[in-house]
This record gives C-alpha cells, sequence and structure tokens, in this order.
C-alpha cells in the first residue's frame, strides 16, 4: 500500500477517533480541550504551508486567527447566515488581510519577513485590545457596555453541544486538509517545492515565485479566518490580549517541533499546544508552564533533526 | 578569425552587451552571435560566462546591451517569464527539487512553461528519454546520486518547446564515464528538440564533442567566436585559456 494512502487511511482514523471514540472516552473538560486542540491543528495546518512547504516564517497567523474569531462573532450577531457561511465569510476577510500583509512583505525573506509580520500581529493585537470581542452590541464594534447585555456568540444549531460541536471542528479540520491537499499534490505544490529549495533555480523553470508565495500566504490566511470562526463558537467570548504577538512566536515553535513537513505534523501540533500543557496541569499536576521549556529543547532538537530529514527525504504528505 | 559581426536569424544573438557590479567590468561591450545547434562557451575562471547566462536567462540585467533569441528580443522580460518563453538553463550548483519525484521535477517546468496539461505525460517522458532517465520516473530526486540529479537538470531544460537552453558547467564533478554519458545526450538535444544548447565546460574534451561552435571570453571580452577546430588554435585563445604563449 502507498505511503499516502497510508497516511489517508490514519487521517481518517485519527478524525474518526476524535468524533465517535473521545465522547464515550473523556470528559466534558478533555472534550472542550480538544475542540480548543482543533482548531490550533487548523492554525499549524496554515503555518506548515508557510514554513514548510515554501520556507516563509510568518507570525502574523495567531493575529489572523483572531480577526477571524472577531469577524465570526460580529456577522453572526448582526445576520442570521448559516455558521458555515460565515466561517468562509471570515476565511475571505482574513485572506485579504493576509494578501494585503504579503505583497510588501513577500519581498522580504527570513528573519525580515518574521520582524514585519510579528509587528502586524502587535498591531493587530492592540487594534483588538481597543476594539474589543463582540457580544451582542450595536455599532461597529457589537460591544455591549453592560454584563446584562451582553451575549455569547452563536454556534451552529446542529452542534450547540460540545460533543456536536467537537465534530463539527473536526469536519471543517477535515475539509482543510483536503483542501491543503489539494494543493500540495498539484501545480501549487510543486511551485511552493521549487521555491522552498531554490528561487532562481524556480524562476528558471518559469514560476512566478511573488505570485505562489501570495498564493501560500492566502491559502494560510483563509485557513487562519476559518479556524478563528471555530472558536468563536467553541469559546462564546474571548479576551483580546490571549491573542497577543507572543502567542504568535508560541504557535510558530509548537509547527518547527511538531515537524508539519507532512500534514500530521498539525495533527501533533495541535497535541503538544493544546493537549500537553493541560495534561500537565489536571493529571501530572505541574504547571502547565513547564510545557513551555520543553517547546523550547524541542524547537533545538526538530531544527537539528527534522530539516536534515526534510532536505534527505523530502517533504511528503 | 576571430569574428566579432552580428548576423540575424536563429540562435542566440548579444548586442553590446556591458554588465558592471560595483566598480568591476563582468562584461565589457560583448557582441555574440551563436547559431542553432550546439555551441561551448569557454574562458578561464572570472570571464564572464555565467554572467553572460546570467544576462540571456534574465537574471543580471545589464548597464547597456540587448539579448534576441531566434531574432526576438527577450531583453525586458523577467526571468520567469523567459523561461516560459523558451530560455532555459542550468545551474553550475545542481538545483534539481530534492523532495519531488524525477518526474514531478520535469512536470513543474512543463505546466509552468505553458504546457497542455492533457499532453504533460508525453512531454516529461519524452524529455525523460533525451536524458535518459525514462526508468528513474517515479524515484524521488533527493535519493539520486549527484550524476543523475544532473541529467534531471538537463531533462527539466528540454522539456516542452524550448527555444534556448544554456548548460552549466554540467559535467563538473562527473566521473569520465558520466562525462561521455552526458555528451551523448548533449549531442543529442539539437536532434530531438528544436533549441539552440550553449554549452559552458571546462571539460575541453566534452567541448570538442558537442560544440560545432565556440566563443572564447577573457576578462569580460569576447576575443573570439567560430568553428571550434579554429577557435581551439586561436593564438589568442591558446595564450589566454589552454596557457601556451601566443
Amino acid at each position: 500500500m502507498k505511503r499516502a494512502t497510508l497516511s489517508t487511511i490514519g487521517m481518517a482514523g485519527t478524525a474518526a477517533a476524535l468524533m465517535f471514540a473521545a465522547p464515550v472516552l473523556l470528559s466534558a473538560f478533555w472534550i472542550s480541550v480538544l475542540i480548543g486542540a482543533v482548531t490550533t491543528v487548523m492554525l499549524a495546518l496554515g503555518v506548515g504551508v508557510l514554513y514548510w512547504r515554501v520556507g516563509l516564517v510568518s507570525l502574523s497567523q495567531v493575529a489572523l486567527f483572531a480577526v477571524g474569531m472577531w469577524v465570526t462573532m460580529r456577522v453572526g450577531f448582526a445576520t442570521s447566515l448559516p455558521y458555515p457561511l460565515l466561517l468562509v465569510v471570515s476565511g475571505l476577510v482574513t485572506l485579504g488581510i493576509g494578501v494585503a500583509i504579503g505583497l510588501p512583505a513577500l519581498r522580504l525573506r527570513g528573519i525580515y519577513l518574521a520582524l514585519v509580520t510579528l509587528f502586524v500581529a502587535q498591531t493587530v493585537s492592540i487594534v483588538l485590545g481597543n476594539l474589543q470581542f463582540p457580544n451582542g452590541g450595536g455599532g461597529f464594534s457589537g460591544v455591549a457596555t453592560s454584563i446584562s447585555d451582553s451575549k455569547l456568540a452563536r454556534r451552529p444549531s446542529f452542534a450547540g453541544a460540545d460533543v456536536a460541536y467537537l465534530r463539527f471542528a473536526v469536519v471543517v479540520a477535515a475539509l482543510l486538509f483536503a483542501l491543503v491537499w489539494i494543493h500540495v499534490r498539484g501545480k501549487p505544490g510543486r511551485a511552493w517545492a521549487s521555491i522552498r529549495q531554490s528561487e532562481a533555480a524556480a524562476e528558471s523553470a518559469g514560476i512566478n515565485i511573488t505570485v505562489y508565495k501570495l498564493w501560500a500566504f492566502a491559502l494560510a490566511s483563509f485557513i487562519a479566518g476559518v479556524a478563528g470562526g471555530v472558536s468563536a463558537g467553541h469559546l462564546g467570548s474571548a479576551n483580546p490580549t490571549t491573542y497577543s504577538a507572543v502567542s504568535n512566536i508560541l504557535l510558530f515553535a509548537v509547527v518547527v517541533i511538531s515537524g508539519a513537513v507532512s500534514l500530521w505534523g498539525a495533527l501533533i501540533a495541535g497535541a503538544l499546544k493544546d493537549v500537553l500543557p493541560q495534561f500537565f496541569d489536571k493529571t501530572l499536576h505541574i504547571s502547565e508552564r513547564w510545557s513551555y521549556i520543553l517547546f523550547g529543547v524541542g524547537v533545538l532538537a526538530s531544527l537539528m533533526l527534522s530539516t536534515r530529514a526534510a532536505r534527505r527525504k523530502g517533504v511528503s504528505w | 578569425m576571430v569574428m566579432t559581426g552580428v548576423e540575424t536569424g536563429r540562435g542566440l544573438h548579444v548586442r553590446e552587451l556591458t554588465v558592471r557590479f560595483g566598480g568591476v567590468t563582468s562584461l565589457d561591450d560583448v557582441t555574440l552571435a551563436l547559431p542553432s545547434g550546439t555551441c561551448g562557451l569557454i574562458g578561464p575562471n572570472g570571464a564572464g560566462k555565467t554572467t553572460l547566462f546570467n544576462v540571456v536567462s534574465g537574471f543580471v540585467t545589464p548597464v547597456a546591451g540587448r539579448v534576441l533569441v531566434n531574432d526576438e528580443d527577450v531583453s525586458s522580460m523577467s526571468a520567469h517569464r523567459r523561461a516560459r518563453w523558451g530560455v532555459r538553463r542550468t545551474f553550475q550548483t545542481e538545483q534539481a527539487i530534492s523532495s519531488l519525484s524525477v518526474f514531478d521535477n520535469v512536470l513543474t517546468v512543463y505546466e509552468h512553461a505553458g504546457g497542455h496539461r492533457r499532453s504533460s505525460r508525453d512531454a516529461v517522458m519524452a524529455a525523460l528519454e533525451i536524458a535518459q532517465l525514462d526508468g528513474l520516473a517515479s524515484r524521488p530526486v533527493g535519493s539520486l546520486g549527484a550524476g543523475e540529479r544532473r541529467f534531471v537538470e538537463i531533462a527539466r531544460a528540454v522539456v516542452g518547446s524550448p527555444r534556448l537552453i544554456l548548460l552549466d558547467e554540467p559535467a563538473a564533478g562527473l566521473p569520465d564515464e558520466e562525462t561521455a554519458r552526458l555528451a551523448g545526450v548533449i549531442v543529442s538535444i539539437p536532434e530531438r528538440v528544436d533549441a539552440t544548447v550553449v554549452l559552458i565546460d571546462h571539460d575541453m574534451s566534452l567541448i570538442q564533442t558537442c560544440c560545432s561552435v565556440i566563443a572564447v571570453l577573457d576578462f569580460g571580452r569576447l576575443i573570439a567566436t567560430g568553428p571550434t577546430a579554429d577557435v581551439l588554435r586561436h593564438p589568442a585563445v591558446r595564450a589566454a585559456y589552454l596557457g601556451e604563449a601566443a
């Protein structure tokens, strides 16, 4: 059996386990943790496209995630659009913002691109800090001043309870994986592989580097927006300080550790970022902050091991 | 013997090309005509050979001068547009994509050069046959040896409808038997593809085997061009490149 087929079966098995086995085996607390982990998986998928497929270090994905949350909440309160459509709207808004960031930023590489995107993340964090997340109020920001008037962001009518919402989140994640898979296996994926290895060789193959880098930025931004939309329904309300510039760096570190060189890496990233700290806290009774030290060690190990492996074996599905 | 007049027609023509990097003049008013077929470009290290390739393929913008391929002025095209139009090249450092299969490496060039999806399989297999790689189509390039990877680059250069193929030291680091195989591949290209091939290499036996016409650069200037045997007997060439007294 081909490796790609085995991988697809493994992914389908993981999705089925999350949708049907987890609700039977786990408490309500861990179901909520898993929903958060699934949104992180989506985010990591986008960061993985940028970093492992194209070689771009973007530190603005969590900021775009927060924008996706904001748009889903605001449009959700203002309209009766079906929830899946809300996610698409959020994805399209963040796609537009991602392209707007990408156009000037793509002339930069490496640490310079990282710094510019980190600056953008900080700007978004400041704007959201002033704007606050909508809670059913009026005006552009949709923020109600009194607590009695505030509401939680809505969920899809068919997924009101946490278990149903976990299943909904897994389906959305599966669709995003399929979207990325189609890209990676097709013309854009081959162009990205070329750009990642050598921009000169890519150009000599007729590849328009700007277009394909921007394409990757747009795809990752869309994914971040949709993931933010899923998180909006999960959390109901949010504090802007949660989506600081530091959380962008942490996400990037997790993606590097998980080695999202294959799409499996995104799953590992979700487990590392959301499940591991809670496992430390609730099961081992050790402060979750210790998991951050593990991340640091993991980044070092990953940079030494997985990059070497990627060069030797190639990026795979 | 030294011919610097510019003819027109098929092949590569550069006119009054000057390239400067800061205060260093890498190409100094070079005017050159290389006809269709396989031509060589030789000269000592630092003569400006790769710079000339970089200008022709659109990676370096000259201070002055024009580049014509088959009478078409490509000077204003960006590098990727030139590649799509038919100016293909390899690099001194091998650049095949390690993470893709041999087939996908060649397909990448074909699909970005405007090749039709329906004919892609046939076109890629034809290119692999020219490069003598037809048995390795599904192998990841990362698993190939350095020699085979050179041949992958050649398959990438010949796929589809190239008009000009620039091979920059393709024999560098190859053992003798691989170089002989490479010579066979290079000689077969103009028979299979309607393109002009220009070859840079320091292996003079490879140049003599493959090239009917050569041009010689020295310190950024063209010092000779013409039939290979005649040029290699020219005293200025022997002094500049072959290390013999003029």
